[in-house]
């Protein structure tokens, strides 16, 4: 599956969508087919500040279970709460319904430590 | 060859609960009085929804799930790193008798001096046997032990003066229970990565030792089946640091007679008595797992501890040391005493001769298995090996889950999968002393003829077990939607 | 097999380096034929003379009738030698024994769900505990002191090793804890969790008032109830009633023998919101590949073996065969059977208790409902008293003033359906002539 145009990257897998102050977090298609069925995720919680590639929440497969990093620091201010009730979500669309927080970025000069989809593409591999 | 009582798939067992009527009880105790004559309305229960069942009904039920169950009893069971060796039936006898099963654990200890006496003899022996100070029967079970070791640690520490070593060191081949245990005792973990020959190397360690050590957790050998032969650099490198070296028993099996995690430098240890001696697994526990300590610790074990005064015993708790109690009571009692026995029906000679057999089966199955699965480390192992799928799975799409449920049709336990981490598509193959070369050759025979499948004719596979009561289970369903219990 | 393995001897696969080679030694038990190790344990059995005393101990650990049925199918081989059902397809019949054993509990304490069981009541204290305080993220803890003392003592060393303090209340006159400054101690200070024990230590049974398990929890802490004897669960309103939203303990009252203390079955119960955090295994129903019922391991990423340091606890066994025991007993036994067996545990008792407050000098202390135990003052420090009762060969109940001083003239007594009106007639006469009095006609 690749990825929708206007995304940034992180070396874990993660992307980000920025929207002016706003951005979009999830896991790449990559990293949903590494894990499997995924079962639960947890996420941090609303109003929470999180930092640039720190350790944020947890998603949890039948057999194993990642840490999910922030591809970039802001205060969370939403989280996709239908990913309770239908984890599967995130396998089915990781860059559509499976989307996992919103934050209101705090750095947008951030980016610059993140990855184009090209350069994703690369380490993307198994 | 064995081949499951139900012989293919059946149609299930109900639940308890969907059987039995009201009032079909037992007469097991006389009547009495209805509950309201003793206790006040408010702090009754209106009804109690549990189904009355007749003894001849659960009989059957429990009967029909126990053939749904397979044991060590029924056939081979190359568990890696569990150590599934034959459960010996006078242990249990032995563990049956009246006056240890009906011995309540507040029994003045001048009326207990039996039970006493069992713990005594049991702690003296294995302290001799792994070269340690002194045992301490009080864990439920390996992880418990672990738990108590790094609490030791953590006080043994603070009472120096030495809060700041807050570093777990672990090998990446560790069993899990290792880090879970440092992060309860709210130590940090460090993972040590292992060389091409899977072992830890004394140099690695040095790179991670410093004032903030506090203990170094190792099983010897390791879970790849490999001594650590640079054991005693490592231990001297983090006694130098300051830090205490924990032993993992998981796989004493292999070293009795031949090495004492005492005389490797080790500090701290447990032992898993339902791996090494015997104590049936029953399904999952309850296990047992002593803790043994060096002598600058002895004064930390939990509470209490058994004590000798010429031909008496007694439980002493005052210990103003102690990390203090761990469980409800004093210690697995039943186990311990099982324990024993295996103890008596061995002795030195024996114990040494189980090791012995142990490293005989597992090198003799490698050597088999080699022969059409990678092993990825290719000399002589211990007590038990590593197996790789990876080839067929890059080849042919089958991985060692696929391995492992086609073993299942030909009447085997699985080996254990996916442990360790390290080993790509593992299985960890463990067949114990108590196997026949016969039994060894079957399933070597058995495995081939898998993989061969596997090369040809992959599909099947897929769909193993074919011949259990149940296929292939859906557990991510499980997982999305838990389902722990029925409701009314 | 050294051929095909290509080495001389079996030493050479054995050996280890030179320096920590064994050398010494070893002293261990001699090896026995095996008709000799029985009796060589016959021996020992022969020295644990307490076991044919007439016995009134409790405090934990309870003696009541386990048909030989639950023996017959529990140590069945398939049962007995079956490692963890990690592979389902050939553990369906414990796997759904397990599933039982939680239903069990749910449908005991009125939780919505329970694990595949821990090492023993006062481990499952500290497991709760360890819920709470990451469920809360806060470090302190409040406990009644009518706790059993054990549980408690196993708390502190598990709260040792993760800094957290833990704080008691204290008990009343009645014999059960003194409610009247929990609210401003909520108030002040920021709690994980309040645990209550019915029945308590002392027997007592206790129902937190509603005020004050709504104060708790107002204040973000968790409400959580813990159960020593089990069989109280048949008879008593469950702790989902004063609004548990934890419950852990010990299940030994169902059919797994006293045993000098182990192996029990310890368990822990939830209600939904705690499901994740709950430690140990879970069985979960689920299908197979054809549609069929099926149970498996469930949640296992909770667990140490994948989360490791992440787990939310380093339990790797459950207690799977004593939970099995346990399971068997309440399906023999039955809702009808239970609820009688637990009448039969409050007629004993009462029974006991009259007659020993019929000693004079001796008086039940408490005043509040019990169970199947109580606290007898017997007016002279408790251990002379058992003591003198031991010449007699009865064990009379505990010294209570082992575990609190204010308490050195108090006996904990314990009756059960195994209690007989003999034992309670010799305990009375005994208490006399041990007292020095008459009894009260």
């Amino acid at each position: 599956m690749a990825p929708p145009g206007g995304l940034l990257f992180s070396k874990e897998h993660e992307w980000v969508k920025l929207d002016g102050e706003s951005a979009t977090i999830g896991i790449t298609d990559y990293a949903q087919n590494a894990l499997g069925d995924i079962v639960y995720v947890e996420l941090p919680r609303i109003g929470a500040t999180i930092k640039q590639f720190s350790n944020v929440g947890v998603i949890e497969s039948v057999k194993a279970v990642s840490d999910l990093f922030t591809p970039i620091s802001g205060e969370v201010v939403e989280i996709n709460e239908a990913l309770e009730g239908d984890p599967a979500a995130v396998n089915r669309e990781p860059y559509g319904a499976g989307w996992l927080l919103k934050l209101r970025v705090s750095d947008p000069n951030e980016t610059k430590n993140l990855l184009s989809a090209t350069d994703y593409e690369k380490i993307a591999v198994d | 060859m064995f081949r499951q009582q139900s012989n293919g798939r059946d149609a299930g067992v109900p639940l308890i609960f969907e059987r039995g009527q009201t009032g079909r009880a037992n007469d097991y105790l006389e009547k009495a009085k209805p509950l309201e004559n003793f206790l006040p309305k408010e702090v009754l229960r209106d009804d109690l929804a549990l189904p009355d069942n007749s003894e001849l009904d659960v009989v059957r039920h429990y009967t029909a799930l126990s053939q749904r169950t397979f044991g060590i009893d029924l056939g081979f069971y190359p568990l890696g790193s569990c150590t599934m060796k034959y459960n010996p039936r006078v242990n249990d006898a032995i563990a049956a008798r009246h006056e240890f099963a009906e011995l309540h654990p507040y029994t003045p200890d001048e009326l207990a001096q039996g039970a006493l006496q069992i713990m005594y003899e049991l702690e003296r022996s294995l302290s001799s046997l792994f070269g340690m100070a002194a045992f301490s029967l009080n864990p439920s079970a390996g992880a418990h032990a672990e738990l108590g070791a790094l609490l030791i640690a953590k006080k043994y520490f603070k009472e120096r003066g030495e809060t700041h070593r807050d570093k777990v060191i672990v090998p990446d081949t560790a069993h899990g229970t290792n880090p879970a245990s440092a992060a309860m005792c709210g130590f940090k973990v460090i993972s040590l990565p292992s060389n091409a020959r899977g072992r830890v190397n004394a140099s690695e360690i040095h790179k991670v030792l410093g004032a903030d050590t506090a203990v170094c957790m190792m099983t010897n050998p390791n879970t790849l089946g490999l001594f650590e032969d640079e054991i005693a650099e490592i231990a001297a490198a983090v006694h130098q640091a300051g830090g205490l070296m924990y032993y993992d028993g998981a796989n004493a099996n292999a070293i009795m007679g031949y090495a004492r995690p005492g005389d490797m430098g080790f500090d701290l240890m447990h032992l898993n008595t339902h791996k090494t001696f015997t104590i049936p697994h029953g399904g999952g526990g309850a296990g047992h797992g002593p803790l043994g300590v060096a002598a600058r610790l002895v004064a930390y074990l939990p509470t209490p501890v058994v004590e000798r005064d010429g031909s008496q015993f007694r439980l002493e708790f005052a210990r103003p040391k102690s990390i203090g109690p761990m469980r409800s009571f004093w210690s697995n009692f039943a186990h311990a005493a099982r324990a024993l026995a295996y103890l008596y029906a061995n002795g030195e000679e024996g114990l040494k001769r189980v090791s012995q057999l142990a490293v005989l089966n597992a090198n003799y199955l490698r050597v088999k298995v080699a022969e059409f699965l990678e092993t990825p480390y290719p000399e002589n192992c211990r007590h038990e090996f590593v197996a790789s799928a990876q080839r067929l799975k890059k080849e042919h799409g089958v991985r060692a889950l696929d391995l492992a449920k086609a073993l299942l049709d030909y009447g085997y336990m699985a080996p254990t999968i996916y442990f360790p981490l390290l080993v790509p598509e593992c299985l960890m193959i463990e067949p114990t002393e108590t196997e026949s070369k016969e039994t060894l050759d079957a399933f070597a025979r058995a495995l081939r003829e898998i993989v061969g499948r596997a090369q040809r004719s992959p599909e099947a596979l897929f769909e193993a077990p074919a011949t259990t009561v149940v296929g292939r289970v859906d557990e991510t369903r499980a997982a999305r939607q838990p389902d722990l219990r029925w409701r009314p | 097999m050294l051929q095909t393995i290509g080495v001389e001897s079996i030493d050479e696969l054995l050996a280890v380096p030179e320096a920590i080679a064994l050398k010494a030694r070893l002293e261990v038990v001699p090896a026995l034929p095996e008709y000799l190790i029985g009796r060589r344990f016959a021996q020992f059995a022969q020295k644990n003379d307490g076991v044919n005393y007439r016995s009134f101990l409790g405090a934990g650990s309870y003696r009541h009738y386990a048909p030989p049925a639950i023996a017959a199918l529990a140590m069945r081989g398939e049962f007995l030698t079956a490692y963890t059902p990690y592979q389902a397809e050939v553990s369906q019949g414990y796997l759904q024994a397990i599933y039982e054993w939680q239903t069990y509990l749910c449908l005991l304490t009125g939780m919505d769900l329970a694990n595949a069981s821990v090492y023993d009541g006062a481990t499952a204290l500290a497991e709760a505990a360890i819920m709470a305080l990451g469920a809360t993220g806060r470090h302190r803890l409040l406990v009644s002191r009518t706790i059993h003392p054990n549980y408690r003592a196993v708390l502190r060393t598990y709260c040792d090793g993760l800094d957290v303090a833990i704080e008691e209340i204290p008990f009343g006159e009645a014999g059960i804890t003194d409610c009247r400054p929990l609210a401003q101690r909520l108030c002040e200070d920021e709690y994980a969790a309040v645990v209550f024990q019915s029945p308590n230590f002392f027997g007592n049974v206790e129902t937190p008032p509603s005020e004050i398990v709504e104060k708790i929890r107002q204040s973000g802490a968790i409400p959580i109830g813990v159960v020593a004897e089990a069989l109280s669960l048949a008879a008593l309103a469950p702790p989902s009633s004063w609004g548990a939203q934890i419950v852990a303990g010990e299940a030994q009252s169902f059919g797994i023998p006293v045993a000098y203390g182990g192996p029990y079955a310890g368990f822990i119960a939830s209600t939904q919101e705690h499901m994740r955090r709950i430690p140990g295994r879970l069985v979960g129903k689920t299908v197979d590949n054809a549609g069929r019922t099926a149970y498996v391991l469930t949640l296992q990423a909770r667990e140490q073996h994948i989360r490791r340091e992440r787990a939310t606890s380093n339990i790797c066994t459950n207690q799977a065969h004593c939970a099995l025991i346990a399971t068997i007993y309440l399906a023999l036994m039955g809702g009808t059977g239970l609820r009688n067996a637990a009448a039969l545990n409050l007629a004993r008792s009462r029974e006991l208790a009259s007659a020993v407050a019929n000693v004079a000098n001796v008086r039940v202390k408490f005043a509040s409902p019990f169970f199947n135990e109580f606290v007898a003052d017997v007016g002279r420090p408790a251990g002379e008293v058992l003591a003198a009762l031991r010449a007699r060969e009865i064990l009379g109940g505990l010294d209570l003033g082992r575990f609190y001083p204010e308490l050195a003239s108090c006996i904990l007594m314990t009756a059960t359906e195994l209690t007989t009106t003999g034992d309670v007639k010799a305990l009375a006469q005994a208490l006399e002539e041990v007292l020095h009095v008459p009894a009260a006609v």
